[in-house]
């Protein structure tokens, strides 16, 4: 079953065409990667399927609801969680508390619950200690789970934005970047960890330059240029795409070709 | 600080309950009409300032018209006490739910600026609010003010010395700390905080910005004009000219000095500022350099307020040590 689809979805800025037509069908349970050179324009694409930008023209669908232009806080309480390149952590609250903003949803705490500390209040409460705790186990991040979250290194303010994603709950995850500024370990133990969540049911969409987690990971890849699709595939179609060849490392010269140097 | 820390953590009950026997003592010890007053008006500003720090502090949002909640709260206190003969606690709900009404219903026009742009606008409301009670002559006696505001009685007991007015605001003031610490640390008060660290991540999270800040508004609203409703019935006299955005600034700088988003912080500052401008009296209007170099040295030297330095500014410094010291672009204390 597809789980999130673009129709010829567009986003201009001005002139400049960052996402032009691009048609994705992700399926349900799969891993799903977003590929391309820089400024390809995969965050943007992103941006504009979890409500951060409008489209200028173009459908988006998830879950069989058509959610073009909806608000961002709405795309969340579907159940569509995500990450960002450039992180967003609430960098004077602990890694805890990050979490536990999370739960917003699930919980429905008022000001009159909070003052009278009513019985709601408790549960909700509880319900939040209870599942923080599981996630932050479940992530490594239980050690840390009072620091501030600014405090962190790099890796693990990524683990922590991932943590706070999924305390949505999500049906689907969208991860832009997970692995940068993270070293080779670490890369691997994150990869480690999306297979599992992967194996739990989550449906995740990634975008990554690393070309070794993302072949390894992926079920289906999705490259991007200059904001248009030049293809779609499975890792090994992928690898051995032209297209995708030139994108990343150039066209070589006719006499190249012809067995100049490389021959 | 971190040795004032240290012992505050060992010795917690004892400074707690040291506070306590001081604060209640207090007019034991300076029954003299002149101290009583300066105590009352501390306290008054404590719960102004702990209601700006609402928006301010922990929503990131800079308000920096709180005269116009306090014009609001006076006013309805005053003309329902004059006007309608209305007896104090009725008095004192029906100015405070307006005021917060009015919070909740600015947050509206107002969800689209951030910055410098929605400070603008709330310096305009202020001022819109003051002039509305400058020139509605009809309703307010204009300049002239209104005068003779009744004493307040709770259950029979009319309140006659400041003696009286110091322990009823004391209560209304722990009250109000005793709400925001528990509104703080809940569903409520987490989004608030996530606000004002990044809305975009806030969103994605599913927390609907524009009714948090609404929530916002109308706590700060409420507590900003339950502070001028006590003024009216403190002073019993009350005219535009008590709140002009000057007036405003005052407990702005209170939050600033004192350190923003913290409990404490507000408390603070209120009293260091209200004591220093009381001693001042004699140097007339010299006292306001005075003061702007008490908030500039401030600014300069420690930018995250008195309190701010618990945990959150402590870490912030050892992060951005390679960075000149103390000038830290981003200031915010903790909960």
């Amino acid at each position: 079953m597809t789980i999130l689809e673009s129709r010829g979805l567009c986003r201009y800025f001005g002139g400049l065409k960052a996402v032009d037509q691009i048609d994705m069908q992700v399926q349900e349970g799969e891993v799903f990667g977003i590929i391309g050179p820089n400024g390809a324009g995969k965050t943007t694409f992103f941006n504009v399927c979890s409500g951060t930008y409008t489209a200028t023209k173009g459908e988006v669908w998830f879950n069989g609801q058509n959610i073009t232009d909806r608000r961002p806080e709405e795309v969340a309480r579907i159940g569509m969680a995500r990450t960002f390149q450039n992180l967003k952590l609430f960098s004077y609250m602990t890694v805890e508390e990050n979490v536990a903003v999370g739960f917003h949803i699930q919980t429905k705490t008022n000001l009159l619950d909070a003052i009278c500390h009513t019985p709601r209040y408790r549960r909700d409460e509880a319900f939040i200690k209870e599942n923080t705790a599981d996630i932050l186990e479940r992530l490594g991040l239980s050690d840390v789970r009072h620091e501030l979250a600014g405090k962190l290194s790099y890796g693990t303010q990524r683990k922590v934005e991932i943590a706070r994603a999924m305390a949505l709950r999500p049906k689907l995850l969208l991860l832009d970047e997970p692995a940068a500024g993270m070293n080779p370990l670490e890369t691997q133990s994150l990869m480690e960890f999306v297979q599992m969540l992967n194996a739990q049911g989550y449906t995740i969409v990634v975008i990554e330059h690393d070309m070794k987690f993302i072949m390894n990971l992926c079920h289906r890849i999705l490259v991007m240029n200059y904001g248009k699709k030049i293809c779609e595939g499975l890792p090994d179609e992928i690898r051995n795409n032209s297209e995708v060849q030139e994108a990343y490392l150039g066209k070589g010269l006719d006499f190249m070709k012809e067995g100049g140097l490389f021959a | 600080m971190a040795k004032c820390k240290a012992f505050y953590q060992r010795y917690k009950r004892l400074v707690w309950a040291a506070a306590a026997a001081a604060v209640l003592a207090f007019p034991l010890l300076f029954p003299q009409e002149s101290v009583m007053t300066i105590a009352v008006r501390v306290l008054i500003y404590m719960i102004l300032a702990s209601g700006l720090n609402i928006a301010n502090g922990y929503i990131g949002l800079f308000n920096i018209g709180s005269a116009g909640f306090m014009c609001i709260g006076a006013y309805a206190a005053a003309l329902l006490s004059t006007r309608l003969g209305m007896s104090f606690v009725p008095t004192l709900l029906l100015s405070v739910a307006l005021t917060a009404g009015v919070g909740a219903l600015l947050a509206f026009p107002t969800s689209r600026f951030a910055g410098f742009y929605f400070s603008i606008t709330t310096m305009g409301f202020s001022e819109i609010v003051r002039l509305t009670a400058l020139n509605w002559v009809s309703l307010t006696r204009g300049s002239n003010g209104i005068h003779s505001i009744p004493k307040p009685s709770i259950l029979g007991f009319t309140l006659q010395t400041s003696t009286h007015y110091y322990y009823m605001i004391l209560l209304i003031l722990l009250l109000v700390l005793f709400c925001i610490r528990r509104i703080l640390r809940s569903r409520v008060g987490r989004a608030w905080l996530s606000i004002r660290e990044n809305p975009d991540a806030a969103r994605s999270l599913g927390v609907p910005i524009t009714l948090y800040k609404s929530l916002n508004f109308m706590v700060m609203g409420l507590i900003l004009g339950l502070g001028g409703c006590l003024m009216a019935y403190y002073y019993r006299y009350i005219s535009p000219e008590m709140f002009q955005i000057d007036n405003g600034h005052q407990v702005l700088a209170m939050v600033n000095l004192g350190g923003l988003g913290s409990i404490a912080g507000p408390l603070m500052g209120a009293a260091i500022l209200s004591v220093c401008m009381e001693a001042l009296r004699t140097m007339a209007e010299y006292r306001m350099i005075v003061y702007a170099l008490i908030v500039l040295a401030m600014m300069w030297l420690r930018p995250q307020g008195i309190v701010g330095a618990t945990n959150t500014v402590m870490v912030q410094r050892r992060m951005a040590k390679p960075a000149k010291k103390g000038r830290q672009q981003k200031v915010r204390g903790g909960v």
